[in-house]
């Protein structure tokens, strides 16, 4: 389909919704319909000179379609028949279906009863096309998420106790909350760490404790939130490149870690990624077992030397 | 041009409403504003025709059930009709609280075609009457993403048809053509599967839809299948990644403040001489020995044993490994 003709589909879709758009909401005013609809008041109003002309065979005075306008409000005194929006379409049925059966699964939202009671009723009008082929299971509902969301909601600043897996550290830091979200299945707070004086994605299974302040919220005016659209670690090229040549096994860090690059020469691939901290890369590729080389660069392969002949040496 | 497209294809769907019986495309044509031609002319025919041929596909297109047959036995040609009962969204009595959750739903999506499916959708809503609050937030936003593979194959689920795909595993080389019987599609964990029949293997499989390389392509016609009743699709990926306990316990010595990891995941800490004794419990001998390996000399394996001879020859092949000038670091 053109994009002239996707134009043509999607204004049809609209004027035939805004018969019964307007019908729901008697007097409504011009311009609170069109922020409403989401379109601007000029297209609102050729929408309606366009119905206006449009009616039921015969197409007398008694048979258009009509409204009465009071100043800028408009009722719609006869539909001609497009009493009802039309059903929902399957894909419109599956992407409503889908994203409340997510929220439905998502731990801590306190209104859970709401979305279920929700969902049964948008795949009770969907009819057959409500059953979606689509099941949703995130880990299971986790009381400290639940806390900490309320504590986010009582809009305070928190102290928490985070767990650094990128430096193996247990810090102590006081943030300003921003929102909390679920990324591939985990949660996080994203706050202001007054400490980094920086917004953070904070892991929530990694925040070992924390306690409310006696102190609102202030995080800096007009921070941009994180754009989490393709997951949460974004590398960014001032990070230190590492170059890692990887047996069969150990292919799979591949899926797991986000690569610059990957070339394939039969059995081994050398693989090239960034990591935000050379002490996390050598904690990782000290661990990765044999099927795991690091060529790449010459400081990591001294130090996972020195530190696996330190290690050895506790043993003799 | 656009505009009287408009309006005709308006009227087409008020007219067609508003008959109970079939309508030919010669009777829409005398009726309907925007259809007129001269029948008895070739090329004016024809014309007219190629327009109602579109002006049908795209009321389809927009979900339109336009219905199909005859007004008597006598007649030769199909008409048309669109059943009010089919056309309409029906009643959705939302309570205000399930309304604001389905606006919130709507907004999740960041793939582009389904979000603009779920606001589509909620317009709808709207429409009949469902009043949204644009402003609600439920505390915790999921975000919800899906991989290209599951449009194509949810649609194929829903339709029960077959569908043909690339499928590559790291382990192995070179993708391989999978035939399957998609009965659903499931999220885990943050990741997305489908689950269905392997027509190769002749057996349920699961395949992670971020695996699938290219595009999924539908094959054979619909109701090819149907799907075990009863059928669970969570369980057929949850199988293999079931909760695992961790009966064994570790006895390992830390240095003082160093291996913060390793301590939070410890049942037990006592402060010793040579650095803290943690008490670590574990599932299998070989992940928990790569796991302490990568804390290197920060950790000393005191028990069990066969622990400690494991991380002993895992530190020793790193060393192997990692030597310099060592051939092992260079590609054959």
């Amino acid at each position: 389909m053109s994009a002239a003709q996707r134009a043509s589909v999607d204004r049809l879709g609209r004027l035939l919704n805004l018969v019964p758009y307007l019908l729901a909401r008697p007097g409504i005013a011009l311009a609170e319909a069109a922020a409403d609809l989401g379109i601007t008041e000029r297209q609102l109003r050729d929408d309606l000179e366009l119905l206006w002309v449009c009616g039921l065979p015969g197409y007398g005075p008694g048979d258009l379609i009509d409204m009465a306008f009071d100043g800028d409000r408009v009722t719609v005194t006869y539909d001609a028949g497009i009493d009802r929006p039309l059903r929902l379409t399957p894909d419109e049925a599956l992407a409503l279906v889908v994203a409340l059966r997510m929220l439905a699964e998502t731990p801590g939202t306190g209104t859970r009863d709401a979305v279920e009671r929700a969902l049964a009723k948008i795949e009770d009008a969907a009819g057959d096309i409500g059953d979606a082929p689509v099941a949703v299971r995130l880990p299971a509902n986790d009381e400290r998420l639940d806390e900490i969301r309320a504590a986010v909601e009582g809009g305070n600043a928190m102290r928490i106790v985070y767990y650094t897996a990128a430096r193996d550290e247990t810090t102590d830091r006081v943030i300003d909350p921003l929102r909390v979200l679920m990324v591939e299945g985990r949660a996080y707070l994203e706050a202001w760490c007054r400490r980094a004086e920086a917004t953070r994605m904070f892991r929530v299974d990694r925040i070992d404790a924390f306690t409310v302040l006696d102190e609102p919220a202030a995080p800096p005016p007009g921070l941009d939130l994180h754009d989490v659209t393709d997951g949460v670690f974004h590398p960014t090229p001032d990070l230190p490149l590492v170059t890692l040549l990887v047996g069969r096994g150990g292919r799979w860090i591949t899926e797991y870690y986000p690569c610059e690059d990957v070339r394939r020469d039969g059995d081994e691939w050398l693989v090239t990624m960034r990591v935000t901290d050379l002490g996390w890369a050598q904690r990782l590729l000290l661990g990765l077992g044999p099927d795991v080389t690091v060529v790449g660069p010459g400081e990591l392969v001294e130090r996972i030397r020195a530190q696996a002949m330190t290690a050895l040496d506790q043993y003799n | 041009m656009s505009r009287t497209r408009t309006e005709r294809l308006v009227n087409l769907v008020i007219c067609l409403l508003s008959t109970r019986r079939f309508l030919t495309a010669a009777q829409i044509a005398a009726t309907v504003p925007g259809y007129e031609h001269d029948p008895d002319d070739p090329r004016d025919h024809d014309a007219f025709q190629r327009k109602f041929e579109r002006d049908k596909a795209e009321l389809r297109e927009l979900g339109v059930p336009l219905e199909t047959g005859t007004a008597s036995i006598f007649d030769t040609e199909p008409g048309y009709r669109i059943a009010h009962r089919e056309y309409a969204l029906p009643d959705i009595p939302l309570e205000p609280d399930e309304a604001a959750a389905v606006g919130i739903a709507a907004r999740l999506w960041q793939h582009a075609g389904l979000a603009a499916a779920a606001s589509s959708g909620l317009a709808k809503l709207r429409a009949a009457g469902v009043e949204v609050d644009p402003q609600a937030t439920l505390g915790v936003e999921p975000v919800v993403t899906v991989d290209p593979a599951f449009g194509p194959l949810t649609g194929a689920a829903r339709n029960r048809r077959a569908v043909t795909f690339s499928y590559r595993v790291p382990e192995v080389d070179d993708p391989m053509t999978r035939r399957l019987e998609p009965w659903g599609v499931v999220c885990w964990r943050g990741r997305w599967y489908v689950v269905g029949h392997d027509r190769d293997r002749g057996a349920t499989r699961c395949f992670r839809l971020s695996r699938i390389v290219g595009n999924v392509r539908v094959t054979g016609p619909e109701h090819a299948f149907t799907p075990p009743s009863g059928l669970d699709l969570i369980s057929h990926v949850a199988e293999r990644s079931g909760p695992v306990a961790h009966h064994g316990r570790a006895t390992v010595t830390v240095r003082p403040g160093r291996a913060a990891g390793l301590r939070r995941w410890a049942v037990e800490s006592v402060p010793g001489p040579g650095g803290d004794r943690l008490t670590v419990p574990y599932s299998d001998v070989e992940r928990l020995a790569f796991t302490l390996v990568g804390y290197g000399a920060d950790v000393r394996v005191d028990a069990p044993p066969e622990l400690r001879e494991a991380v002993i020859q895992r530190l020793k092949e790193v060393v192997a490994r990692h030597e310099p000038m060592s051939t092992a670091a260079v590609a054959p």
